[in-house]
């Protein structure tokens, strides 16, 4: 079937089990066909499924690994290769393929099957001995092999073992040999090494620096100089010990450009990194010295300088520099602050100016110097942190003083003010100028404007106080009781008074304030003082808002709300009257030209005219007078107004008296005559008056009073009385009660009497009178003509206004009888 | 031509009154002041198309008239406050009159002044002031039926119900003012606002509101005046406020419900300020009479119910010309005197506007003169346009 599968497997080396293996082979390729025949070509013909090829593959491989028979066998058995009638087949059983072919087979067919089997059987007889014939010769040659190879193994195996203990000894003594020479001999490479490669490049940078001599110096120079390197780091060492920084920082200085540039090299890489451990040591030295700082600030200049020599970082080091400082100038503030203290016991202002400026802006001055010296190489971002710095402090400092200058705002002496901030401003000129960024000397000369502006401020609440004052003691001085016999001071003398000490008190805050620009006084020639201060500080605010205030604190008198009773003393009104008068008249050119003499006004704003501010004062006194006269002409009103109301006129006595109040109208009015004449003068009166006396009043009433109030008191008809009284008035002028007042004693008066009289008028006209009563008011009315004639600027108005009085009450009387004129005198004559 | 030649009553005279009730005609009642003689009521017809002056005289035989006031409903009664004296006494009293039918409606070609029969007023009835004191005034409830008055006596106020056709004064309540001194009311107004129910009466420098369902006090504004206050009246279109003058020659302008302060002050006169009226329609202009004799008309814009002058109903603003007007008047107008008349010679104690016509107006001097005036034509145009 197959047998050139069996032969095909040619092992070179026998296998663990040849024979059985061959065997299996023998019996796998009787049982199918070879392993390596592909599914395509199934000798099997009629049965080529493939599920049953695998199984037929699985059946010899259980066979090849000897598995059992029985089990395959004893799997239900189809049409499979188990036929036992199949001669290749692994269950064939003779007696069953005999029994088959006998009763299959013809007789001729069995023959030839006979025949057939018989020449096989003969053929794989003889491959059989061939085969094992082969592989045993095979085999022996093996085994020989094998054991000569043995024998050559163990000889080499005890030349190794001497090899491998030679090699131990070997490295025992290498090892030994390079831990003797180990130190020396990394040197000498070192050496060797560094020496090799440096001589002709250190030839190059040396000397001064310059890289420009191609010819190699001198080998002996050459080494001296590597010798400095090599001593660097002990000489180092030994400066730094001894203290002497500054030669220190030189060699530091001279090794450190060539460390650098061959720092690559090892040698020189130790050097350097010795250098450096000693320069940081160094200069960690000198910033302890920088930062004890008790040396004084030369010598931490000499520390500041040897650090930025040795490449310390200039940021920093300014940084530092000005932190020290700082220290050194708030030491100089809290000083300053302490003298401030809560504690009033402190140095007076210029004392303390004194101290601000000798410690804190000396202080600065040194620092800024110092500085400026030391780090000018930092350029304007140095600059600019100096700068900085110095606003910083210096706002501190300035808030100090301006403290400071607060307390001194009640005091009154400007002179120790005003040389305290001369000095103030002179000190800080020089920080000023050199630190021009940090505005020291703008800020200051602003304190100083703030400080005039405040004093400016101070004099002129001063100056109120101080008007106000003087009105307080004129009240005082007019309530003050009199004493028997003694007057008081008059109101001229007040008034005088009043004046002479406002005028007193302008002039000081004058003086004071013209401290500011004397000449002596560093800030005076600044612009603020030359222009400003003289034309809208002085002149607007002080003198001009002085005046103004005072004619406004006069007006508030008008408008008091105590119309009727005038808590303002009437005589005080009459009093500021006057005063804005004179005012009006010479005061205020006066103190305007003394103000503009003073301070030589040049700038451009405009001011207030003397014109005016005199009609403001003008206008102040016409109302105040106009006030007087009003709230006069109300007191005399009430008087008459009360005995009129009060009274009960119909049942009224014939009247043997002028009423008490007449008299007290009378007296009350001489009273005002007399008060007004203090301050005023007299004033124009109509011509006619100037001869009168009492005793041609009363020839000349009498005979007025004959011919004008007979006829009413004979009414012919309804109509008489008024077309009289109309015809009169025709001929007289309207009567203004509360007119405007001129300033004079006699428009005064005429005011005062006319609103009296009027009101008189009105009253009677709301009363009824009786006979008696129309009398009364006669005798009245005539005791008031005899006494109040002479007080008016027109005694025409008194008569008119009287004349209407008694027409008024003898048309309110039902029974109009009048009295005699010459009874009427001769009550009115005996009082 | 604003003014009207002065009529002279002939007599002192104080009291004055529009016919309250009367609407088309312009009318005015003036109560005479003489204790010599029999004092009138006189019926001032003023005809305004021929510029004639009608007078109808009354006799008011009881006494001189210190103050008139005519009823709103009924156009022939009037109710006067006047002087009794008897006994060397005294004592003023109120009373409510009704005028003969034929003379309520005035416009009788009276053929001269003086010589007329005068007529006699029907008394309806007293108000019984006998526990109170002096009348000061009466004053009838706005736009009411003529029923209810309020009388001020001395510290009372006293308010009266009408009855039986006004022949019978029932004291339907009262009030009275207590303090320090003797206090006496000097005059005193019905408010038109809040439905009739407030009262204004001034007492020397004070000014005081009443509630008269309650007669309790509503508000008081002390010392309104500087000295005594002669007179008040109520804004008619705006209901807090009131005007109110006095001795010190002011006048001022309160709103009731902030008395601390004036909204306006005036001070034109430079005498007493007797009276103070708003017209009844526009109330920016307010009159005022003076013992100084003077009248003066102010235009009070700036506090009246048209601040910004008189509003175009918006139907009305058809063509540019006027929405341009409108809107140029939507400035607020400055306040100003209009005019201060001087005919007068003699104190005025009392001025007021025409019921019928609200631009014309009446002021009465003690002379017994009596002016009647209009508001200028530019103004009134103005006013109105």
């Amino acid at each position: 079937m197959a047998p050139g599968s069996a032969s095909s497997p040619s092992p070179s080396f026998p296998a663990l089990r040849p024979w059985a293996a061959v065997g299996a082979m023998a019996a796998a390729a009787a049982a199918g066909p070879s392993p390596g025949s592909g599914p395509g070509d199934s000798p099997e013909g009629p049965e080529g499924e493939a599920p049953e090829r695998r199984r037929k593959a699985h059946g010899m491989l259980k066979l090849y690994y000897g598995l059992s028979e029985g089990e395959a066998a004893g799997r239900p058995a189809g049409p499979d290769p188990l036929d036992p009638t199949d001669l290749n087949g692994a269950h064939f059983d003779p007696e069953v393929y005999l029994d088959k072919l006998r009763r299959e087979c013809p007789l001729a067919q069995l023959m030839d099957s006979e025949t057939d089997m018989v020449r096989q059987i003969r053929a794989l007889d003889s491959d059989m001995q061939t085969l094992v014939y082969e592989n045993y010769n095979k085999f022996i040659s093996a085994t020989d092999t094998i054991r000569k190879m043995k024998n050559d193994f163990r000889k080499m195996e005890d030349e190794m073992d001497r090899l491998a203990t030679n090699m131990a000894v070997i490295t025992d003594f290498s090892a030994r040999i390079s831990a003797t020479l180990q130190d020396r001999h990394e040197r000498i490479t070192k050496l060797a090494g560094g020496h090799r490669q440096v001589g002709p490049a250190v030839g190059l940078s040396w000397g001064s620096g310059a890289n420009v001599t191609l010819r190699p110096p001198g080998v002996h120079a050459l080494l001296r100089k590597l010798q400095f390197l090599f001593e660097l780091p002990s000489r180092l060492t030994k400066c730094v010990e001894l203290g002497a920084y500054g030669q220190a920082v030189r060699y530091q200085g001279r090794a450190q450009a060539v460390l650098q540039q061959y720092q690559h090299l090892p040698s020189f890489r130790a050097i350097q990194d010795d250098c450096q451990v000693i320069t940081a040591r160094l200069a960690q030295q000198l910033r302890q010295r920088f930062r004890e700082g008790g040396s004084g600030a030369p010598e931490q200049a000499e520390c500041v300088e040897l650090l930025l020599a040795l490449g310390e970082p200039a940021e920093e080091l300014c940084e530092e520099f000005l932190a020290h400082a700082r220290g050194r100038l708030e030491e100089e503030l809290r000083s300053l602050e302490a003298e401030l203290g809560p504690s009033p016991p402190a140095p007076d202002v210029l004392e303390f100016t004194d101290h601000g400026g000798s410690g804190f802006v000396g202080g600065l001055c040194q620092v800024a110097a110092a500085y400026q010296e030391l780090f000018a190489a930092q350029g304007p971002a140095g600059a600019e942190r100096l700068a900085a710095f110095a606003r910083e402090l210096g706002s501190r400092y300035f808030a100090l003083v301006e403290r400071r200058l607060a307390q001194e705002q009640g005091g009154g002496d400007n002179s120790l003010l005003v040389r305290a901030l001369d000095r103030f401003h002179r000190r800080l000129r020089a920080p000023g100028a050199l630190l021009a960024a940090a505005g020291l000397a703008e800020a200051a000369t602003e304190i100083v404007e703030r400080v005039a502006r405040e004093r400016l401020g101070h004099h002129l609440q001063g100056l109120r106080a101080a008007f106000l004052g003087c009105l307080t003691d004129v009240r005082q001085a007019l309530a003050a009781p009199r004493v028997a016999g003694k007057e008081g001071p008059g109101l001229a003398e007040l008034l005088a008074n009043v004046a002479s000490s406002i005028l007193s008190h302008i002039k000081a805050s004058l003086a004071a304030v013209h401290l500011f620009t004397a000449k002596e006084v560093s800030f005076s020639n600044k612009p603020y003082f030359r222009g400003e201060f003289c034309s809208q500080g002085v002149r607007e605010g002080l003198i001009v808002g002085f005046i103004r205030s005072m004619c406004q604190t006069a007006q508030s008198f008008c408008d008091s709300p105590g119309e009727k009773g005038g808590a303002t003393p009437p005589a005080l009104l009459l009093l500021l009257s006057r005063l804005c008068l004179d005012y009006e008249t010479a005061t205020i050119s006066y103190i305007l030209t003394l103000t503009d003499e003073q301070f030589l006004v040049q700038d451009q704003f405009p001011v207030t005219p003397v014109s005016t501010l005199c009609a403001e004062a003008r206008e102040t006194a016409r109302r105040l007078l106009t006030h007087y006269v009003k709230v006069q002409g109300l007191v005399i009103s009430q008087m008459l107004r009360k005995s009129v109301e009060t009274r009960d006129w119909l049942s009224t006595l014939e009247p043997r008296n002028v009423r008490a109040v007449m008299k007290r109208v009378v007296e009350d009015t001489t009273a005002i005559d007399v008060q007004v004449g203090l301050l005023y003068e007299e004033g124009v009166r109509k011509a006619q008056s100037s001869d009168s006396s009492k005793r041609t009043f009363s020839v000349y009433s009498s005979s007025r009073q004959q011919g004008r109030y007979a006829p009413s008191y004979t009414p012919s008809a309804p109509m008489d009385t008024n077309l009289l009284s109309n015809i009169q008035k025709l001929f007289s002028e309207r009567i203004d009660v509360f007119s405007p007042v001129e300033f004079n004693k006699v428009s005064v008066l005429t005011g005062i009497i006319k609103i009296s009289l009027k009101t008189l008028l009105e009253c009677v006209r709301l009363r009824t009178f009786g006979r008696f009563g129309l009398q009364q008011v006669q005798v009245d009315c005539h005791f008031l003509q005899l006494y109040l004639w002479r007080f008016v600027a027109d005694e025409e108005l008194v008569h008119l206004l009287l004349d209407e009085v008694v027409a008024s009450a003898a048309l309110r009387c039902p029974d109009p009888v009048p009295m005699e004129p010459s009874v009427v005198e001769v009550i009115c004559e005996r009082g | 031509c604003p003014s009207r030649p002065p009529k002279v009553l002939g007599l002192q005279a104080r009291a004055l009154t529009p016919q309250t009730a009367e609407t088309d005609a312009i009318r005015f009642l003036v109560g005479t002041q003489s204790l010599k003689y029999d004092n009138q009521i006189h019926i001032i017809d003023f005809d305004d198309e021929n510029n004639i002056i009608n007078k109808n005289v009354l006799l008011h035989q009881a006494g001189e008239i210190w103050h008139i006031s005519a009823s709103p409903a009924d156009r022939g009664v009037l109710a006067t406050c006047y002087n009794r004296t008897s006994d060397s006494k005294v004592l003023t009293c109120a009373a409510v009159w009704r005028m003969p039918k034929e003379l309520e409606s005035g416009s009788h070609e009276s053929p001269d002044d003086s010589s007329s029969t005068a007529q006699t007023l029907e008394l309806l009835c007293h108000l019984d002031n006998t526990a109170h004191g002096n009348m000061a005034c009466v004053v009838w409830e706005p736009m009411g039926d003529g029923k209810k008055i309020i009388s001020l006596a001395d510290n009372h106020i006293l308010l009266w119900d009408l009855q039986e056709s006004s022949s019978q004064a029932v004291l339907a309540s009262s009030a009275s003012l207590e303090g320090k001194g003797q206090l006496k009311f000097t005059s005193g107004r019905w408010s038109p606002h809040h439905n009739c129910t407030q009262v204004a009466t001034a007492n020397d420098t004070t000014l005081r509101g009443w509630d008269t369902r309650s007669m309790s006090q509503i508000y008081c504004i002390e010392n309104a005046h500087g000295q005594l206050v002669r007179d008040l009246d109520f804004n008619p279109n705006k209901q807090y406020y009131l005007a109110s003058c006095g001795d010190d020659c002011k006048v001022k302008f309160w709103d009731t419900r902030n008395v601390t302060e004036p909204v306006k002050t005036l001070e034109e006169h430079s005498h007493w300020v007797w009276n103070v009226r708003y017209n009844h329609s526009h109330d920016q202009l307010v009159l005022t009479g003076s013992s100084d004799s003077r009248v003066i008309l102010s235009n009070m814009v700036s506090i009246s119910s048209e601040p910004f002058g008189h509003l175009v109903d918006d139907d009305d603003i058809s063509d540019q010309e006027d929405h341009r007007s409108e809107e140029k008047s939507k400035e607020p107008l400055q306040d100003n005197v209009i005019a201060t008349y001087e005919e007068h010679e003699d104190s005025v104690y009392a001025v007021d506007w025409s019921s019928a016509d609200p631009w014309l107006f009446a002021s009465l001097s003690y002379d017994g003169r009596l002016v009647i005036n209009r508001v200028p034509r530019a103004l009134k145009y103005h006013i109105l346009l």
